[in-house]
């Protein structure tokens, strides 16, 4: 039992599914189900270049055995979107940080999606939980060309409006966002311009946005061993790749307990003294990932070499 | 090539087997990895590989239509259906993302010193002075989550009595409706059920706790007003009576395993592990059920769509394939991956909640008590899904 097999995932597929955008259907190298998720959850993919990117999970969650992915080609950003599109092929395999949720479905009674570019991943997702809710919905989804939409196959519905911008011009927010009923909640992702227009126009409570900020990352995810120090008893255990940070420190005599094993359950959460984590569970949000005082260690690690935990 | 379906004429709900249900769980897990029992037209899973297989899979074996023997599609509900045990994605998600938050680990930090202190004063109280002969279950099982985890919920001191028998007769009502220890418990359910209803409500709870969180929850929108009260419903429910058995079992299992309070003494860091191996050795929470919504195979088996399947946590539990001497209660045990508390999107929410209950308390009695031992026969409660004690006479010596 390989804890790598469980934070690492194999491309199963790869499909151009419009202009510059390709998806990616990813699964457990060893056909397991792979951690639950919710509408508006990411996954951090760790590239073998070394890079970190998130990505909004886009498939269908009734099937447990694979994520899929959209990935868009900009050739302004760091490089991570281009490796994806030229190098990554069926059967490689990349790393897998969480799933988490930063942007939640909540419930309401009326939706209002809307969605430009590549910011109809997490939508896509919402769109099937706001069918399955019963709840009146409508999808309103901006793009520069039709030939640049993917997912518009998936999205035959009358209540979605595809809104090319070289047919229809820019998406006509002030109509769209004005006599709203205090039940409807707007769920907006998409270029910043697009979150930036719509936070001006949208009375604020209905609002919820997503901002893909790539995350500055200070160090890449090791993928070199490192030191875990056991507070308590003064023991140093070295953890390397291929072992969980928990099954390092139980080999070291710590007893720790833990349940899921995949970091969504919390029971192994860990107070860190000193170090840096790479937290790569679905249970911490940003505030507390930035705080760096613990570490869920089933599936979390260090970036740096040396880790102190309170055991 | 179709293999023979193992078939035993078991009732999980007769009374001797509710006394003794360890041979029960055996023969279920001998039979093979899925049985049939058609004392009520029903199928069971004991296996450990096969509980955990369809725990984890919520696509497959839905909870919507109840997680007791009725099924919601053709029966009806004693009572409207629970938000998050009795639900699915994705009207599971809201519910359990609030929760899951409310009853986090990291929330729980800020009562942890509290409740440290409290367990202390309960122990002063409970051991004056010297040795003493008690019934640990009313003086320390039941004490100790009703002393604090009302107050952390924010519920009202008047009318705490109606929660034992509330979530007694909830987890009875997991059982068939027209056996004994349903109909024992149904007359008094409506007063029960009232009190807890109303306290459920936003002006009848604290300003600060577990049940403002919730309404808090729900003026962000996270929640609607209409989800919220049954929220803190769940924590009604679920949140009483399982600790108090939890916290039993853990007690019961300290006293009858030789040397285990004295390794526990001496490592006192072992309470997390010790009170886990008991959720492991005693499942306070013995079984419920799923329901499946295709035809779903299990083993070589296939269960139809639509059939209620007993996923039998305590059986798989004391699985001697997942387990090395599972009968043992051993303190050298990593007990991780129970399923005691259940697995999957519905594992118990409030599992932090009971831990630390249970840690307060052990930690509380390691520091006076340097020995503890069996004072006459345990008495067990009976109860169609919950494992519990009605007297533990415990000799505390210190």
């Amino acid at each position: 039992m390989t804890t790598a097999a469980r934070s690492t995932v194999r491309v199963a597929a790869k499909e151009r599914l419009a202009d510059g955008v390709v998806a990616l259907t990813l699964v457990d190298p060893d056909g397991a189900r792979l951690p639950d998720w919710t509408p508006g959850s990411h996954v951090d993919l760790v590239l073998p270049t070394g890079d970190t990117r998130q990505y909004s999970l886009c498939g269908d969650r009734w099937d447990a055995s694979a994520y899929r992915v959209a990935v868009l080609r900009e050739p302004a950003g760091r490089g991570g979107s281009a490796w994806v599109h030229e190098e990554l092929a069926v059967g490689d395999l990349v790393g897998l940080g969480g799933p988490r949720n930063q942007f939640r479905l909540v419930p309401a009674p009326r939706y209002l999606f809307l969605a430009g570019g590549i910011g109809i991943t997490p939508i896509l997702a919402m769109v099937d939980a706001a069918r399955r809710l019963g709840a009146d919905w409508r999808l309103v989804y901006g793009g520069r060309t039709r030939a640049s939409m993917a997912f518009l196959d998936e999205l035959d519905d009358e209540r979605v409006t595809v809104w090319p911008q070289d047919e229809r011009g820019l998406l006509p927010l002030a109509d769209l966002l004005t006599g709203l009923d205090d039940g409807t909640r707007v769920y907006c992702c998409g270029p910043a311009p697009l979150l930036d227009a719509v936070e001006a126009t949208c009375p604020p409570g209905l609002l919820r946005t997503e901002r893909f900020v790539a995350r500055e990352q200070g160090a890449p995810v090791r993928d070199e061993p490192f030191t875990v120090v056991l507070d308590r008893t003064g023991a140093e255990v070295v953890v390397t790749p291929e072992v969980s940070v928990l099954e390092a420190v139980r080999a070291a005599g710590a007893d720790v307990l833990s349940s899921c094993r995949q970091g969504t359950c919390g029971t192994c959460e860990t107070t860190v003294l000193a170090g840096d984590p790479d937290h790569r569970d679905s249970v911490l949000d940003e505030a507390e990932r930035a705080a760096g005082d613990c570490l869920l260690v089933c599936v979390s690690r260090s970036r740096g070499d040396r880790l102190v935990l309170d055991l | 090539m179709t293999a023979v379906l193992p078939t035993l004429d078991l009732d999980p709900f007769d009374p001797e087997v509710l006394r003794d249900p360890l041979p029960a769980q055996a023969a279920l897990r001998d039979a093979g990895p899925l049985v049939r029992l058609p004392r009520y037209d029903t199928w069971a899973v004991a296996r450990y590989a096969e509980v955990h297989a369809a725990l984890s899979d919520w696509q497959s074996f839905e909870s919507a239509a109840g997680v007791g023997l009725t099924n919601f599609r053709t029966g009806t509900p004693w009572r409207p259906p629970s938000l998050l045990l009795e639900a699915d994605p994705p009207h599971h998600d809201a519910p359990r993302a609030v929760l899951a938050k409310v009853l986090g680990p990291r929330a729980l930090r800020r009562l942890r010193a509290d409740w440290l202190a409290d367990a202390e004063a309960l122990v002063e109280e409970v051991l004056p002075g010297g040795t003493v002969e008690l019934d640990a279950v009313p003086t320390l099982a039941a004490a100790f989550p009703l002393r604090v985890f009302p107050d952390a919920v924010g519920l009202a001191r008047k009318g705490r009595e109606h929660l034992l028998p509330y979530g007694d007769h909830a987890f009875n009502a997991f059982g068939p409706t027209d056996n004994p220890l349903v109909l024992a418990g149904n007359a008094a359910m409506p007063e029960h059920a009232g009190w807890v209803a109303q306290q459920c409500e936003r002006e009848n709870l604290a300003p600060v706790g577990f049940g403002a969180d919730i309404w808090a929850a729900a003026d962000r929108g996270e929640l609607t007003s209409a989800q919220a009260p049954l929220v803190v419903r769940s924590l009604l429910t679920a949140g009483v009576d399982t600790t108090v058995h939890g916290i039993g079992a853990v007690l019961h299992a300290l006293a009858v395993t030789p040397g285990a309070w004295q390794a526990l003494r001496e490592r006192p860091e072992l309470v997390r592990v010790a009170f886990d191996e008991a959720v492991r050795w005693e499942s306070p929470v013995q079984a419920f059920f799923r329901t499946t919504v295709r035809d779903v195979p299990v083993g070589d088996a296939v269960v139809p769509a639509g059939e209620k399947v007993l996923v039998f946590f305590a059986a798989a539990n004391r699985d001697p394939r997942r387990w090395a001497d599972p009968d043992a209660f051993d303190l050298s045990r990593d007990p991780s991956g129970h399923v005691g508390f259940g697995m999957g999107i519905h594992q118990c929410v409030g599992q932090h909640v009971a831990r630390l209950e249970a840690e307060s308390l052990l930690t509380a009695l390691l520091a006076r008590v340097t020995a503890l031992e069996l004072a006459g026969d345990p008495v067990r409660h009976l109860n169609n899904t919950l494992r519990s004690w009605e007297s533990l006479p415990l000799r505390l010596v210190c």
